[in-house]
């Protein structure tokens, strides 16, 4: 039976420009990209050069460290430029598509899924393996590992609402095929965490899962608050994750032996023109909807939610595993004592300015960081936005202070970055809170291997 | 205010390093920052910030000190004119108190924002906004006839000693202001206690009508013990001390902010319904001196300890205290629970010291100042607790 987790701290920040839950197929963009900077804890190795030609599923890059990880192409075409940043670090690797679209073929034998160990193996050989994601640490999952649960969230809490169960609408079958999969893949459970408000949502009715139900603001909808709640990682555990829509195109995969990357995305934030669900290809530069967007002035655009995203620029990529492109105007202009008005067209979750009063309204977010970094003042503000037993001022102290056995027991392994991103965003001392635990998690990584 | 801008634009080269008036940049940023929210843009981490940030925190800390400050001035004034056998209106109250208080405000944020400024510079930090709270906080706790060279000294003392040698707002163990405060008490006990400094001009000898007293209901009810309090009895203890609207208007003397209970619940509402000031600690202050208060009446071996305990939040620095000082959230218990402690056992030792210490008849200060010293204690075992449970919780590894 499932339970229902009711989780009463948090925070819905109130922006312009959700999608409208209308679905818009995108023609095929001019470009793709592939970046290793969207997977953490692994040192990509080019596997092409320029010039080559691939098709959708062929590798691109592996792993140094574990070759067998690879990270295939989205599209069938010819690699058209590596970029490379400083100390000649990969950036990109860009490839130009074809008309038609060639996949790499698998072929999948009943057989073949009663064993684990070949359901890996065909993962990592497809480049599927980049979906399956490692907590501790939020890092590209050691396929040699065995994971007390795996865990999926089947709704989103983050700002810009996504609705997950309009996502995968016809792709049920797939998203069931993909659940069968993955509980091969654990001795444990796996956990399927929805909303409370979303009774009416199709993954209800998914099998082989232990559906947890949850209500309550963000980050609910985050995996890490609800495997805080269902099923707690301490030292030693290791719990795999996935993205809804990885575990459709996992489904696919294993239904049709065909690695198809094709995700929904929502073009959503006050700079768009009319935000909707596009259907693209993961990787699709985001110049192929120029004409959705409004440039006037400085705009970012970010390849994922804005709490959490990555600014891609004006001709980026989208992400591998970004639901959204959220695009907001910049805030670089100075505000004449904003800090004394009374900023009616301000959203915050400070109760000293008057948003709180208007629950229903939304508001436009730029990007002014609106004050100086400060020394930790504050108390007791992260706890509020945190629906996790943690005190994250202590952790962050023990990681700036280097001192691993405190992370470890302040909970550092049930933490990544999107967990502590609305600390982040109400901190009034305007600390880097998610750059913190990256460097805390990396030294984990670093000191525990 | 483009003007205003275009203005500040144009000199800002010039304190940047190399600019002629490089050593002056922490404090142009400050004053930029003041005026100008600053276009810097999110780089890494969560792209919106709230628009929260140190200065509108602690300006609404100043702001919910002005009720008390006002109230203060006025009551500067009709002590005044009372200890002389006169009586003055409300207009000349309060610009009698209004004179008499400015300079004190005036001396306690020119030598603290002094010390931040050139701190910033030393350290090339931006300055940091925690004076404008303190700076406000000195005057409002000091007695009204007390010497600008002291507040001055204290301040310096209180800033440099409490504050920037453990590196700046944010990193102090203890309260600033009540930092300055201790110092006055102890370093200069002939001048600054006893019945008198609390009314301006008397310590100067002016002339006091007969039968003024300058005592502050706490050295009345101070008298309610030992051997002078043999024979009396508790109403008779009570009919001494001043009515309790008296007391919770603030018509009594007493250091300048502090004697309001109705200015200072109006500032209490403003930190409650901003959310800056912790409800937690506010509560639980309350709470622990009116169980302490209780207790006593329980024992009632004198007259002191037969006053009902809502006497002690109406008396002396006690609710002053419990708002504003002891809920600094640098010096204060920072988890929750630590405050729930902090708070009762503040509430709690304050009338302790009232009642059972002879020596002080005012215990809030060194009780905050002590709470302050504990206050990383608490949070040591409540964060210890939540690392125990949250192992428990942790399901064996199968």
């Amino acid at each position: 039976m499932s339970r229902v987790v009711k989780l009463r701290k948090g925070l819905n920040i109130k922006m312009q420009g959700s999608a409208e839950k209308v679905l818009a197929r995108m023609p095929m963009a001019a470009k793709y990209a592939v970046k290793p900077s969207d997977f953490k804890g692994i040192t990509p190795r080019l596997c092409v050069k320029q010039g080559d030609v691939v098709k959708a599923g062929t590798p691109v890059f592996e792993d140094k460290n574990n070759p067998a990880v690879k990270f295939a192409s989205p599209v069938s075409g010819m690699v058209d430029e590596i970029n490379r940043g400083d100390r000649r670090k990969l950036l990109e690797i860009v490839i130009k598509p074809d008309a038609e679209q060639e996949y790499e073929k698998y072929k999948i034998t009943d057989e073949l899924l009663k064993n684990r160990e070949q359901i890996i193996q065909l993962m990592l050989d497809a480049g599927l393996w980049s979906m399956v994601i490692q907590r501790p640490y939020g890092i590209i999952a050691n396929p040699n590992a065995k994971p007390k649960a795996i865990f999926v969230s089947g709704f989103d809490t983050a700002p810009l609402l996504l609705d997950i169960d309009f996502l995968l609408t016809g792709q049920e079958e797939f998203f069931q095929k993909g659940i069968d999969i993955l509980a091969k893949l654990t001795d444990g459970k796996v956990h399927l965490g929805l909303s409370a408000d979303d009774y009416a949502s199709k993954l209800n009715k998914i099998k082989n899962a232990e559906i947890n139900i949850f209500s309550g603001k963000h980050p609910a909808g985050n995996v890490g608050v609800q495997i805080h709640h269902i099923d707690p990682i301490g030292k030693g555990d290791v719990v795999w994750t996935l993205d809804a829509q990885h575990v459709v195109s996992l489904g696919r995969f294993f239904a049709t032996g065909v690695y198809n990357s094709d995700r929904i995305v929502a073009l959503c934030g006050s700079r768009v023109l009319r935000p909707q669900y596009l259907h693209v290809v993961s990787g699709a530069s985001i110049t192929a909807y120029a004409d959705r967007i409004d440039h006037s002035g400085n705009v970012r655009y970010i390849s994922g939610n804005v709490l959490t995203g990555v600014s891609i620029g004006k001709d980026g990529y989208t992400g591998f595993y970004a639901n959204r492109i959220s695009v907001i105007p910049e805030g670089d202009h100075s505000e004449f004592l904003g800090w004394a008005m009374p900023r009616l067209q301000k959203f915050s979750a400070s109760k000293s300015y008057f948003s709180w009063l208007t629950p229903a309204k939304n508001y436009k977010l730029d990007t002014n960081l609106n004050g100086g970094e400060r020394a930790f003042v504050v108390s007791g503000q992260y706890e509020k936005v945190l629906p996790m037993d943690i005190y994250p001022v202590y952790l962050l102290k023990a990681i700036l202070a280097e001192n691993i056995d405190k992370m470890e027991q302040l909970g550092i392994y049930e933490l990544i970055e999107e967990d502590l991103a609305l600390c982040e965003y109400v901190c009034t001392s305007k600390i880097e809170i998610q750059t913190i635990l990256r460097q805390g998690i990396e030294l984990m990584i670093k000191e525990m291997n | 205010m483009k003007f205003l801008r275009k203005f500040l634009d144009k000199i800002k080269p010039s304190f940047d390093e190399g600019g002629k008036y490089a050593k002056l940049h922490s404090t142009f940023e400050g004053f930029e920052s003041f005026l100008f929210v600053p276009k810097t843009v999110t780089s890494q981490g969560s792209h919106v910030r709230d628009c929260i940030d140190l200065k509108r925190t602690m300006s609404v800390v100043v702001l919910a000190l002005v009720p008390c400050l006002l109230f203060g001035m006025w009551n500067t004034g009709y002590w005044h004119y009372r200890s002389i056998g006169g009586a003055g209106d409300l207009l000349t109250n309060f610009w009698f108190g209004f004179c008499k208080i400015f300079p004190i405000i005036a001396v306690s944020y020119i030598v603290g924002l002094g010390i931040e400024f050139t701190v910033a510079q030393i350290r090339k930090h931006e300055i940091n906004e925690g004076f404008l709270v303190s700076g406000m906080l000195i005057p409002l706790i000091m007695p009204v006839d007390v010497p600008l060279w002291m507040v001055a000294l204290a301040t310096a003392f209180a800033v440099i000693i409490g504050k920037e040698v453990f590196g700046g707002t944010g990193m102090n163990i203890w309260n600033p202001a009540l930092l300055a405060r201790a110092f006055v008490f102890f370093s200069y006990p002939t001048q600054i206690s006893g019945d008198k400094v609390w009314i301006a001009g008397l310590t100067g000898g002016q002339g006091v009508v007969d039968s003024f007293s300058g005592a502050t209901p706490l050295s009345i009810a101070a008298g309610g013990t030992g051997e002078a309090a043999a024979n009396m009895s508790g109403e008779t203890l009570r009919s001494q001390l001043p009515d309790v609207f008296d007391m919770f208007m603030g018509f009594v003397p007493g250091s300048i902010g502090e004697t309001s209970k109705l200015a200072i619940l109006a500032g209490a509402a403003i930190l409650i319904l901003t959310g800056i000031g912790s409800w937690r600690i506010m509560l639980a202050s309350t709470l622990g001196c009116l169980l302490m208060g209780w207790i006593c009446n329980l024992l009632a071996a004198n007259p002191y300890m037969e006053l009902p305990p809502y006497y002690h939040l109406l008396m002396g620095g006690f609710a002053f205290g419990a708002i504003f000082m002891a809920t600094d959230p640098v010096s204060a218990s920072q988890t929750n629970t630590g405050k729930w402690i902090y708070g009762i056992l503040f509430g709690i030792l304050v009338v302790i010291i009232r009642v059972f210490n002879p020596a002080y008849p005012e215990g809030v200060m060194l009780i905050i100042l002590l709470m302050n010293t504990f206050a990383p204690l608490i949070d040591h075992y409540v964060v210890s607790a939540n690392v125990k449970r949250r192992l428990k919780r942790i399901k064996p590894n199968v």
